[in-house]
């Protein structure tokens, strides 16, 4: 954990209501891909927690969908303006146990994380494939970035207006692969931990209060006990999931 | 030279800033901020017989200026409090600390309260009869002065260290609730714990927390802290220690004119973790700025004019 004020470099629509920042500043790097940072808002009691999309020494870029006061008043900040951030939060996705053929699922705005880990797991050698799901054409974003990165990249829209009809499990099912990392909203993480074959790693959300472990305000059970998904996750191995 | 020494119960802390029980764990995740030994003390997370998950998520709604949290007591237990936190924290805390107790019996409260005041890293017992996120327990205790007086009277005997009962504002008159803590043996009475509140989603037209209905703290409930401070402390002779929205130095010294003599900080340190850090380090120019050389001096002045 630091805290950290960076500045807002870039802050543009990709959908209708998901939005790319990028922020910069000194040491502003998240060396771990599926990590958080927990932006303060003007005005908001409560910081913004938001997963990293992709970091370098001095720079995160964050992807967030306008929900709600939070979300809206970030997206209308203008480059060049200041953030107090916490950054380099929770655990974040090991890649040692990923295998030659990882296979990365992301749902909706449980995609960003993916970018950052498909370029790690290319950078150490491996063979990733990436599937993104959404519900329709109008809200895929960043496709084209998956598919720079060199990872197989495919598409699946629950109207199939656009790649595979259907869900990110109708496009697993003819998938090789080793080992799992996904992203994305519940019940989609459900889905995929009853389809998976090998084990994995899932991305959990929940509503936080400090975002690094101090006030419990958003434990789960798991296998291993009460874990808060602020510091303990928000990634858990599927092994340790009560589902 | 500005003196921010406080005498609480017959321990000096070095100053009077306390991170409040639920809002700083037991002080791992600060410790690796700053060192936490600058504090007066802490009070860690409220301790009960057996360990507790506490109630379903979401716990945590926002407001303005504030928040709602109905975490419900998560802790891992006495056993563990005293097998596995004490020594942990013992390593990286010099001080006394404040022991957090809860329960859902006198009996409870009492055999969690001798056990932890027979260690020796724990300075005073904290004595939560004011958590309104549990059922059967905890707020139920601190909400009539009878029952309040009883498990003062009950734990008061079990314990060798000062025992503090930290009361709940979600009462009618607060100075009569200081007043039986005090009759029932009490060394100080600390307030006030989160006041009851409720969000509802407009979208789903259902509660936010899972709860229903979660404990307010933040800078909302900061002028409730020092009306009821005041009154509390002016119908007992124990120390008061003050707490509910404290956000700087200022504050601290508002509570402290109040009546408090000490003062703790809860919500904050969850926005910032370097909340208390900060409050400590701003105190004496903020003393200074309004000709205070020692802290002890201007408790309950506010009531001197």
């Amino acid at each position: 954990m630091k805290n950290i004020i960076l500045t807002i470099s870039e802050n543009i629509p990709l959908t209708e209501n998901v939005w790319k920042a990028v922020l910069t500043g000194e040491n502003a790097g998240v060396p771990v891909p599926g990590r958080f940072v927990n932006i303060k808002i003007d005005g908001l009691f409560l910081r913004r927690p938001i997963s990293v999309c992709d970091s370098d020494d001095n720079s995160v870029t964050v992807i967030y969908k306008v929900v709600g006061k939070g979300t809206d008043a970030l997206s209308k900040m203008k480059i060049g303006e200041k953030l107090d951030v916490l950054s380099d939060l929770g655990n974040g996705y090991d890649t040692t146990p990923s295998g030659d053929k990882p296979l990365l699922i992301g749902g909706g705005v449980g995609t960003p994380p993916m970018y950052m880990l498909a370029k790690k797991l290319i950078s150490e050698g491996k063979t990733p494939t990436v599937i993104l799901g959404f519900n329709t054409k109008k809200e895929i974003f960043f496709e084209n970035e998956f598919r720079k990165t060199g990872a197989k990249t495919i598409i699946a829209t629950a109207d199939g207006s656009v790649g595979i009809k259907g869900f990110v499990t109708d496009a697993m099912k003819d998938i090789e692969y080793s080992y799992i990392y996904t992203c994305g909203p519940e019940p989609m993480l459900k889905a995929v931990y009853r389809a998976s074959k090998t084990s994995g790693q899932f991305s959990f959300e929940e509503r936080m209060g400090c975002g690094f472990g101090a006030c419990m305000g958003c434990s789960c059970k798991t296998v291993t006990g009460y874990k808060r998904i602020c510091k303990d996750g928000p990634v858990l191995s599927k092994e340790e999931i009560l589902w | 030279m500005v003196n921010t020494k406080v005498d609480l119960c017959g321990i000096t802390l070095d100053n009077p800033v306390i991170p409040a029980s639920g809002t700083f764990g037991y002080g791992y995740e600060f410790a690796e901020l700053y060192d936490i030994n600058m504090l007066g003390t802490f009070s860690f997370k409220g301790t009960t017989r057996e360990m507790r998950f506490g109630n379903p998520t979401p716990r945590i709604a926002e407001c303005k200026s504030g928040m709602l949290n109905a975490v419900g007591l998560q802790n891992p237990g006495v056993d563990k409090v005293i097998s596995e936190e004490l020594p942990k924290l013992k390593k990286i805390f010099r001080k006394p600390v404040m022991a957090n107790v809860s329960g859902f019996s006198v009996e409870e409260y009492a055999e969690v309260s001798e056990r932890l005041s027979a260690c020796e890293e724990v300075g005073w017992i904290e004595l939560n009869v004011s958590c309104p996120n549990v059922h059967g327990g905890g707020m139920s205790f601190g909400t009539s002065c009878e029952s309040v007086r009883t498990v003062t009277e009950a734990v008061k005997k079990k314990v060798k260290k000062p025992l503090i009962v930290k009361l709940s504002p979600n009462v009618t008159d607060i100075a009569s609730m200081a007043k039986a803590c005090e009759d029932g043996g009490a060394d100080g009475i600390s307030l006030i714990n989160t006041l009851m509140g409720m969000r509802i989603d407009l979208k789903k037209r259902a509660p936010l927390l899972k709860n229903v209905t979660g404990g307010l703290s933040g800078g909302a409930i900061f002028p409730v802290a020092v009306r009821m401070v005041y009154q509390a402390s002016s119908a007992v002779r124990i120390p008061v220690v003050g707490m509910g929205g404290v956000e700087s130095a200022e504050d601290v010294i508002e509570l402290m004119l109040a009546g408090a003599t000490a003062v703790e900080v809860g919500a904050a340190n969850l926005i910032d973790p370097f909340a208390c850090k900060i409050i400590i380090e701003d105190l004496p120019a903020v003393m200074e700025r309004y000709g205070i050389t020692s802290l002890k001096e201007i408790i309950g002045g506010a009531k001197n004019g």
